[in-house]
């Protein structure tokens, strides 16, 4: 819109030369809008060498999921902020457009159409929940634009095409440590599963843990689902208490997780639960209490590690933002950060240069782990497990990929 | 045995809330004949409105127990804002379409809701996080039959469900401003001819079944402690199940409303434990199917039975 006006104001520079003062005021008026340049409108219009650099990203900033959003915002920004206060890449600032799409799938693909389209992003950061992910993710690939999810885990989400990318571990390896944590670690024999159908997120985690947990020895005692919006979970719980199983599996969301917790309690099933990344929230332990003590989730990282890189990080976003992060926002800060480094290594910013460049990344020393993105742009990487106690998330362990 | 018996347990407990949201979709339609699709928004704020004043009184998760008092009076305060939004609801956005046609309330009806939820996510209302509520009142345990524990919270919603429905029945049915209720809901304008003031009897009737969806919020709330963001489907779909349960039990008639709610909880909870947890939902809307293929105006629903 400021463009538009800056540049009718240009054309009326060639038209009317004796009125040179008068348009002079026009075009200070229609660049001021523009963020306070005068002669910005031209520059842009003209193509994408100069001025700020625009990445988008969508994420659920409102919504059941909303910490997750809100997170990975945070993390992404102090990635921004510190490659800014690095003098940019090429000299050229970063700047961010982020739009709210509520955890909804539809509002997902809107978002991206929108950053594409009119905001004219050179790359697109997000989303967390694997559904809308693949939502975004499809129109990315279509127009072209390199995406990377911070925090996407299900398979699906780069099988899209060659420009989706992730920072993190995908849910086969999830699972994998999820069962052999529980079968090996744990000694556990018989356990019950417990996930949300509506969720790409939570079926694909669930099926890669029982095949890996079933090729393990163990048993699985009972295999239950819900629907997110479901508030009453205790039909499924019956269930899988008369199966009598040592702990139960429940891939879900965090807000989810807690009320199962206390749900499950209520019912007299006292056994630990075991999850996902998905259950990485402060609200896990404000909303389970004392309910979801002692269970256990595995996760991208834990802010007890001792490398140099989480304890840099760790300061910095707690000197800005007064709470410990999650994995979200390391996944938010390192998910930036590597997109930023693909973007100084690449010949230009067209979508074929970057994805190229984003391929090409090897040992990238993230907050969650070295980070090397493979064929299948995917990163391969170590996990944590984390343990609920005294209402925080412990360091347990750390399961290297295989 | 005990899986039976627990279950339906559940069942009763579920089936409650059900019957009195239900009880507010019915009495609206029972005296103007349309659907308040905000009831379920208005279940929503009543359950969030006690969250909030729990908070503002300083009861929180850590807290400690708080007072007995403390559950009376979380559950008066947000069955008087719910009565207030009612009030509000009714006056501005209803009262002006009062002539217009149905269809055009409908929409704005949906607009309500819409604005209620929206309105709840503002950070100065509730945010857009979810929230723990305190435990208000101790999850005791009562006593216990054939190894199902039944706990205070489980017998305190029955009770105080079945204490309301009995409550508003004694209202319609036995009092003075009940039988201009009733009055209203067979023809406005004879009534309005007998002297009947019809607006304030309108007035009453949302204020009132906006207390019942702020109580069911309310015992929501205590049974399910960690509370969904305000525009969550969560809320949607509990109000649907409840709009269901009126229809199912006859729409327009308050004992139709009660049986309906205890249905649909039953019929819900009985078919994910035996059948499949899978298709939970699936069972509810195959019984308001079911129930309008053979009687299309529900099971208590007929002509000749007083609407309110």
């Amino acid at each position: 819109m400021a463009t538009r006006v800056a540049t009718s104001a240009t054309r009326r520079v060639f038209v009317q030369w004796g009125a040179a003062a008068l348009v002079g005021l026009l075009g200070c008026g229609g660049g001021g809008t523009g963020g306070g340049e005068a002669g910005g409108g031209g520059a842009e219009a003209g193509g994408a060498a100069t001025g700020p650099i625009l990445v988008g990203e969508f994420g659920s900033m409102t919504g059941s999921e909303a910490t997750f959003g809100q997170s990975t915002h945070n993390g992404i920004m102090l990635a921004v902020e510190e490659v800014n206060a690095a003098g940019g890449i090429g000299g050229r600032m970063v700047e961010v457009k982020s739009y709210d799409d509520q955890g909804k799938t539809e509002e997902a693909g809107t978002a991206v159409t929108r950053l594409i389209t009119q905001d004219k992003v050179v790359a697109i950061l997000g989303e967390v929940a694997s559904s809308l992910s693949i939502a975004g993710g499809r129109v990315a690939q279509q127009y072209g634009v390199p995406m990377v999810s911070p925090s996407s885990t299900n398979p699906q989400v780069t099988q899209i095409g060659d420009k989706v990318f992730r920072v993190c571990f995908i849910d086969p390896y999830q699972g994998y440590v999820m069962a052999k944590f529980s079968r090996e670690n744990l000694k556990y024999d018989t356990v019950a599963v417990l996930y949300d159908q509506g969720q790409a997120y939570s079926k694909g985690l669930k099926d890669d843990f029982i095949k890996s947990y079933t090729a393990m020895g163990g048993k699985i005692a009972s295999e239950q689902a819900y629907t997110g919006g479901d508030q009453d979970f205790s039909a499924q719980l019956t269930n899988i208490r008369a199966a009598r199983p040592q702990a139960v599996f429940v891939p879900g969301y965090y807000t989810d997780v807690g009320n199962i917790a206390l749900q499950a309690r209520k019912l007299g099933l006292e056994v630990p639960l075991l999850g996902g990344d998905g259950w990485d929230s402060s609200k896990l332990t404000e909303i389970g209490g004392q309910a979801i003590e002692g269970s256990y989730y595995s996760n991208h990282y834990s802010h007890e590690e001792e490398r140099a890189e989480v304890k840099e990080f760790v300061a910095k976003y707690q000197a800005k933002h007064g709470q410990v992060p999650d994995g979200l926002a390391a996944l938010g800060y390192d998910a930036g950060r590597l997109l930023f480094d693909a973007m100084k290594r690449a010949p230009s910013l067209s979508g074929e240069d970057l994805a190229k460049a984003l391929s090409g990344t090897r040992d990238f020393p993230g907050v969650t782990g070295t980070i090397s993105i493979d064929a299948d742009r995917n990163a391969r990487k170590p996990a944590v497990i984390l343990e609920v106690k005294g209402g925080k998330p412990t360091y347990v362990a750390t399961i290297q990929p295989t | 045995m005990t899986d039976l018996l627990q279950t339906l347990l559940n069942g009763l407990a579920v089936g409650s809330l059900y019957a009195l949201i239900a009880l507010g979709y019915t009495m609206v339609y029972g005296i103007l004949q349309f659907i308040n699709f905000a009831h379920g928004d208005v279940f929503m704020i009543g359950a969030w409105s006690a969250y909030a004043v729990a908070a503002a009184l300083g009861f929180t998760l850590a807290g400690g127990d708080p007072p007995g008092w403390a559950a009376v009076a979380v559950l008066l305060s947000s069955m008087g804002i719910c009565a207030v939004l009612g009030f509000f609801i009714e006056r501005f956005a209803y009262r002006p379409l009062r002539s217009a046609p149905r269809l055009n309330v409908l929409i704005t009806a949906i607009g309500v809701s819409l604005l209620l939820q929206n309105t709840g996510q503002l950070r100065p209302v509730f945010g857009t996080q979810p929230q723990s509520m305190p435990a208000l009142l101790p999850d005791t345990t009562l006593f216990q039959v054939a190894g199902v524990r039944v706990g205070l919270v489980d017998v305190t919603v029955v009770l105080l469900a079945v204490a309301m429905m009995v409550g508003l029945q004694w209202l319609v049915f036995r009092t003075r401003f009940g039988s201009a209720m009733r009055a209203v809901s067979h023809d406005h304008r004879i009534a309005a001819l007998m002297g009947i003031r019809v607006d304030t009897v309108i007035s009453f009737t949302f204020v009132v079944g906006s207390a019942l969806a702020a109580a069911a919020g309310f015992l929501f709330a205590m049974k399910y402690s960690g509370l969904k963001q305000p525009a969550d489907a969560t809320w949607v779909l509990l109000g649907l199940k409840a709009f269901v349960a009126a229809v199912v039990g006859g729409i327009g008639n308050l004992q139709g409303a009660m049986l309906g709610g205890l249905l649909i909880g039953m019929v819900e909870m009985l078919g994910a434990a035996y059948l499949s947890p899978h298709l939970r939902d699936l069972y509810v809307f195959v019984l308001l199917i079911g129930v309008l293929l053979f009687r299309p105006t529900g099971i208590m629903g007929s002509t000749s039975v007083e609407k309110v």
